[in-house]
C-alpha cells in the first residue's frame, strides 16, 4: 500500500555525502575483532561475499565456517560454539537469518542466553531489484521479541564499526541489521557509541524525529528542510532498538511535545511501536510514524522503492507537519 | 582431575537402569504430565553413557575437558534427570519436583534452571547443530572431549537434522556421535504410518557417517558401540541407531502409542512399579 496522498513527496536541498555500506563496515570491524581476540569465530550461510564476513574469512580461514545454505544449522552451531567459550558472529541476509533461523535463535540462543552474535545484512526494502523475497521488513520486530537480545540498526559505516565492537564486548545475544546500499556518512571515526544510548542531533524543540538505519540520513535532511520553514526539530539516532533508550525518548517527548519515528521496517513491532510504548509510559505526546505499512514492497531501484513506500525525507517532513497540528 | 568412577559390572548397570525406570514412572506420575514412553526407551543408553562411557565429573560439572551430552529429544528429560540424580549431579529427592513451579527440572531441559545441562532443548531437530558447535570448538582448542547427541527417529523428520547430517562428515567431526533412540513411534502414531524414515541406516551412511545398528536395551551391544564411537579414529562422525521399545520395562506402556505423552495415574504407577520390582534379581 502506498503512503497517503497527503504525504506528497517534495525535494529537499540538504545533500548527504555517501560513504560505505554498513555491511562493508561490518566485515572490516569483524576482521579487527579477529586480530584482537582469537575466540572470535565467523559463520556464514553462503552469502559471505554479500554480508562481508568474507573480509574476516580471508584473514582468518581457520576460524571461518561457511555452513552452506542452512541457516537453522548455522544458528545451532553458533550456539554450541558460544557454549564452548567462543564468540561466534553468524551472518546472512537478514530475512534468511532471522526468518529461517528464528526457532533456533529462540531455543539455542535467547532461551539459554548464550553469548552469540548475529548480523543480518540486506535489511529493509532498499536492497532494491531482488524484490520482497530478499527484503527483510520484519527482522527488527522478530529479534526484539527474543528475551535478552540486544538489537542494533546502525545508520552509517562509522557507527556500524563501533557498534560491532560494542557487540563483541557485550556478554549475551545480539542482533545487528546492516544495509546493502551505501549509507550517508553521519559520523566521524572518532565518534563513540554505546549500546542503548541514542545519538542526538540538534536541540530543536518543536518536534523530535527518532530514526534508525538509513532513515537517520533522511531525518537529517528533513531537519534542514524544516529549519527553512521555521520549524526546529531534533533528530535522535536510535541505533539500539533494544534495550531502547527510554530516558532519551522521555526527554524528547517532554522537551518537544511531539514525536515522529522513521524506520525502514514494517510499522508493526518496529521502532515506532517501541518508541510509542516508551513514551506512553513516561510522557505521552502526539506521534506520527514513517515506515512500511502492512505490505511487502517490490522490485525497483532502491531510490524508487524508498520513494514509493514513503520512506524518504519529504515524507518525514510531512509527518512532522501533521504531528505539529495535533500538539 | 578426578573422573566419575565407571561401573564395570553389567548386573550393576542393569540394577541402575531398573531404578531409573522406577524414578521415571514415579516422577511423571507425581508431575501429572510428561512423556513416559520416550523416557523409558532411553534408559540403557543413558545408563551406559553416564556410568561407563562419558568422561565426566559430577563434582566439577563445568570441567573444560568433560564429554558433552545433549538430549536433542528434550521430551525424554525425565530419563536424563534420573541419570543425573544417580550420577550425583542432583539430589534424588529433586526428581519428585519435576514440572513444579520453581523446580530446576523443567518439563523439557532448561539450562537457565539447571546450568549443568549442556543445552536447552524441546523444539525438535536442533541438538546435532549445537553438538557440531561444541565439537568444532574442541577441534579449534585441540581438546579431546567427545560430544554425544541423542535424537529420536520421529525427530529425524525435521529438516535441520539433515542440514547437520551433511555438515558433520564434511568437516570430519569424528569427535561427534549421534545416538538415535529408534523407538519407532511419534506422538500421533508409528513413524512408519506418519512418515517413514526407511531406509534409515542407509540415509546416514549416504551422508557420510559411520553407522552402527544395535539393540538399544542390550548393554552387551550398547557399551561396545558407545565405547568404539568414543574412541573413533576415522575421519567420520558416528551414528548409532539404537533400536528400542517405547515404554520398555512396563508391559502396558511398551509399544503403545498412547503412552507417548500421558502420565500414569497412581494405580497405573503402582502396577508399573510392581512389574519393575519383579524384574529385580
Amino acid at each position: 500500500m502506498n503512503p497517503t496522498a497527503s504525504m506528497k513527496a517534495t525535494t529537499t536541498k540538504f545533500e548527504l555525502k555517501m560513504g560505505k555500506a554498513t555491511r562493508e563496515a561490518y566485515g572490516e570491524a569483524l576482521a579487527e575483532l579477529g586480530r584482537k581476540n582469537p575466540n572470535v569465530i565467523a559463520l556464514d550461510a553462503d552469502l559471505a561475499k554479500s554480508t562481508f564476513s568474507a573480509t574476516f574469512g580471508k584473514e582468518f580461514p581457520g576460524r571461518f565456517y561457511t555452513v552452506g545454505i542452512a541457516e537453522a544449522n548455522m544458528v545451532g552451531i553458533a550456539s554450541g560454539l558460544a557454549l564452548s567459550g567462543k564468540i561466534p558472529f553468524a551472518s546472512s541476509f537478514a530475512v534468511f537469518l532471522v526468518d529461517k533461523g528464528y526457532d533456533q535463535l529462540r531455543m539455542c540462543v535467547a532461551y539459554p542466553h548464550v553469548n552469540a552474535k548475529f548480523v543480518g545484512s540486506h535489511g529493509g526494502i532498499s536492497i532494491g531489484e531482488d524484490g520482497p523475497s530478499q527484503q527483510s521488513v520484519e527482522d527488527l520486530a522478530l529479534t526484539c521479541a527474543l528475551p535478552g537480545f540486544v538489537v542494533i540498526h546502525p545508520a552509517d559505516e562509522h557507527s556500524a564499526r563501533a557498534l560491532v565492537h560494542r557487540m563483541a564486548e557485550h556478554v549475551g545475544p545480539c542482533y545487528m541489521r546492516t544495509g546493502r546500499a551505501k549509507a550517508a556518512v553521519i559520523y566521524s571515526p572518532s565518534d563513540t557509541f554505546e549500546i542503548g544510548k541514542a545519538k542526538v542531533h540538534g536541540d530543536g524543540a518543536d518536534c523530535a524525529i527518532i530514526a534508525c538505519g538509513f532513515e537517520v540520513g533522511y531525518a537529517l535532511q528533513a531537519q534542514a528542510q524544516l529549519e527553512e520553514e521555521g520549524v526546529s526539530v531534533r533528530v535522535l539516532d536510535m541505533h539500539t532498538l533494544k534495550p531502547l533508550d527510554d530516558a532519551a525518548v522521555a526527554k524528547a517527548a517532554r522537551e518537544c511535545g511531539a514525536i515522529v519515528t522513521a524506520e525502514e521496517h514494517l510499522l508493526d513491532g518496529g521502532l515506532g511501536a517501541r518508541v510509542a510504548q516508551a513514551a506512553a509510559k513516561s510522557h505521552p505526546v502526539p506521534m506520527e510514524m514513517v515506515g512500511v505499512r502492512d505490505t511487502y514492497a517490490e522490485s525497483a531501484t532502491p531510490e524508487q522503492l524508498m520513494e514509493k513506500y514513503g520512506l524518504t525525507a519529504p515524507y518525514i517532513v510531512q509527518a512532522v507537519r501533521d504531528v505539529l497540528k495535533r500538539k | 582431575m578426578t573422573m566419575m568412577k565407571r561401573v564395570e559390572s553389567v548386573d550393576e548397570l542393569k540394577a541402575l537402569a531398573l531404578e531409573m525406570r522406577e524414578d521415571i514412572v514415579k516422577m511423571i506420575c507425581a508431575a501429572g504430565s510428561g512423556h513416559p514412553g520416550g523416557s523409558l526407551s532411553e534408559v540403557e543408553l543413558l545408563t551406559a553413557l553416564y556410568f561407563r562411557v562419558l568422561r565426566h565429573d559430577p563434582k566439577n560439572p563445568q570441567w573444560r575437558d568433560r564429554d558433552r551430552f545433549i538430549l536433542s529429544k528434550g521430551h525424554g528429560a525425565p530419563a536424563l534427570y534420573a541419570a543425573l540424580a544417580h550420577a550425583g549431579y542432583i539430589p534424588r529427592e529433586m526428581l519428585m519436583t519435576l514440572r513444579k513451579l520453581g523446580s530446576p527440572l523443567q518439563g523439557h531441559p532448561d539450562k537457565r534452571m539447571l546450568p549443568i545441562l549442556e543445552a536447552s532443548t524441546g523444539s525438535l531437530g536442533q541438538g546435532i547443530s549445537i553438538g557440531i558447535g561444541t565439537a568444532l570448538a574442541a577441534k579449534l582448542d585441540q581438546l579431546d572431549y567427545h560430544t554425544f547427541v541423542m535424537i529420536g527417529d520421529g525427530e529425524s523428520q525435521e529438516g535441520q537434522i539433515w542440514e547437520a547430517a551433511m555438515f558433520a562428515p564434511f568437516h570430519k567431526l569424528n569427535n561427534l556421535t549421534v545416538i538415535v533412540d529408534n523407538n519407532r513411534q511419534q506422538l500421533d502414531d508409528f513413524t512408519d504410518v506418519i512418515l517413514s524414515l526407511k531406509p534409515f541406516a542407509e540415509k546416514w551412511k549416504s551422508f557420510g557417517w559411520n553407522v552402527e545398528e544395535i539393540n538399544g536395551h542390550d548393554f552387551g551391544q550398547v557399551i561396545p558401540a558407545l565405547e568404539s564411537a568414543r574412541a573413533n579414529k576415522s575421519e567420520r562422525p558416528t551414528c548409532i541407531i539404537a533400536n528400542t521399545v517405547k515404554g520398555e520395562g512396563v508391559s502396558f506402556m511398551a509399544n503403545n502409542v498412547k503412552w507417548h505423552g500421558v502420565a500414569p495415574k497412581p494405580e497405573e504407577r503402582d502396577a508399573a512399579l510392581k512389574e519393575l520390582e519383579a524384574l529385580k534379581v
